[in-house]
């Protein structure tokens, strides 16, 4: 399953969800403003931290560079362009989006 | 001159913004509304308080997002004498992010001393 999650962490609990309801060895696609998700020494980068031992996550690079946030993407959670989005939904049975 | 203009006396107009750039249009509306609101000649004040720090972090590149990078646009506030730029001291903590990471000098405050701003404000936008 992937999930994809398009809210910022610190003002809706979609991510919160997502976490909860992800299985091991999902994949977790951050876009829009749930690229914020994926910053280092945030409130909620432990949250994310932990979530890595068992799921993959992954950031939405154009969306991560829109942000500026593109030198504090933490380890572990890798950044796709377009393409490698679309990759991630057909490489998966189903898609998950938590709006 | 302070405090009068041609229409009467001056009022203190605060924009307060929330949300994060890009995610919705709110960022970009609220600059709008600045940048038409400063030809009026008012006493200006612009708040940042949770993910609407993030509209002034530096780095922001939209060149493959294809929209309008406005975070450059900030910085020719000054020159519309909008120059009280008010940050939420908790909100860039939580965030991981410091004032040197911000694309134009601010003043962070506490969210105690942001109320206060508020408090001392004529007319809130709020976005």
């Amino acid at each position: 399953m992937l999930h994809t999650v398009n809210k910022s962490p610190f003002d809706h609990k979609a991510l919160e969800s997502c976490l909860k309801f992800a299985r091991q060895g999902s994949a977790v696609l951050l876009i829009e403003d749930g690229v914020y998700a994926a910053a280092r020494d945030t409130a909620v980068s432990k949250q994310v931290q932990e979530a890595l031992q068992s799921v993959s996550i992954y950031a939405l690079k154009p969306d991560v560079e829109a942000r500026g946030m593109q030198d504090r993407v933490m380890d572990g959670v890798r950044l796709v362009d377009y393409g490698g989005f679309v990759d991630l939904v057909v490489e998966h049975n189903a898609v998950q989006s938590w709006l | 001159m302070a405090g009068e203009n041609a229409g009467g006396v001056a009022k203190r107009f605060l924009y307060v913004n929330r949300r994060a750039p890009y995610g919705t249009i709110y960022a970009l509306e609220s600059l709008e509304v600045v940048l038409i609101g400063a030809a009026f000649e008012q006493d200006v004040s612009l708040a940042f308080l949770g993910d609407g720090v993030y509209q002034l972090t530096k780095g922001q590149n939209t060149k493959a997002l294809e929209v309008k990078n406005f975070s450059p646009t900030f910085r020719a506030l000054e020159d519309y004498d909008v120059t009280k730029l008010y940050v939420e001291k908790e909100a860039l903590e939580a965030r991981g992010l410091s004032e040197t990471d911000l694309v134009v000098p601010v003043k962070v405050v506490s969210a105690q001393r942001m109320a206060e701003i508020m408090e001392a404000q004529d007319v809130i936008l709020s976005f």
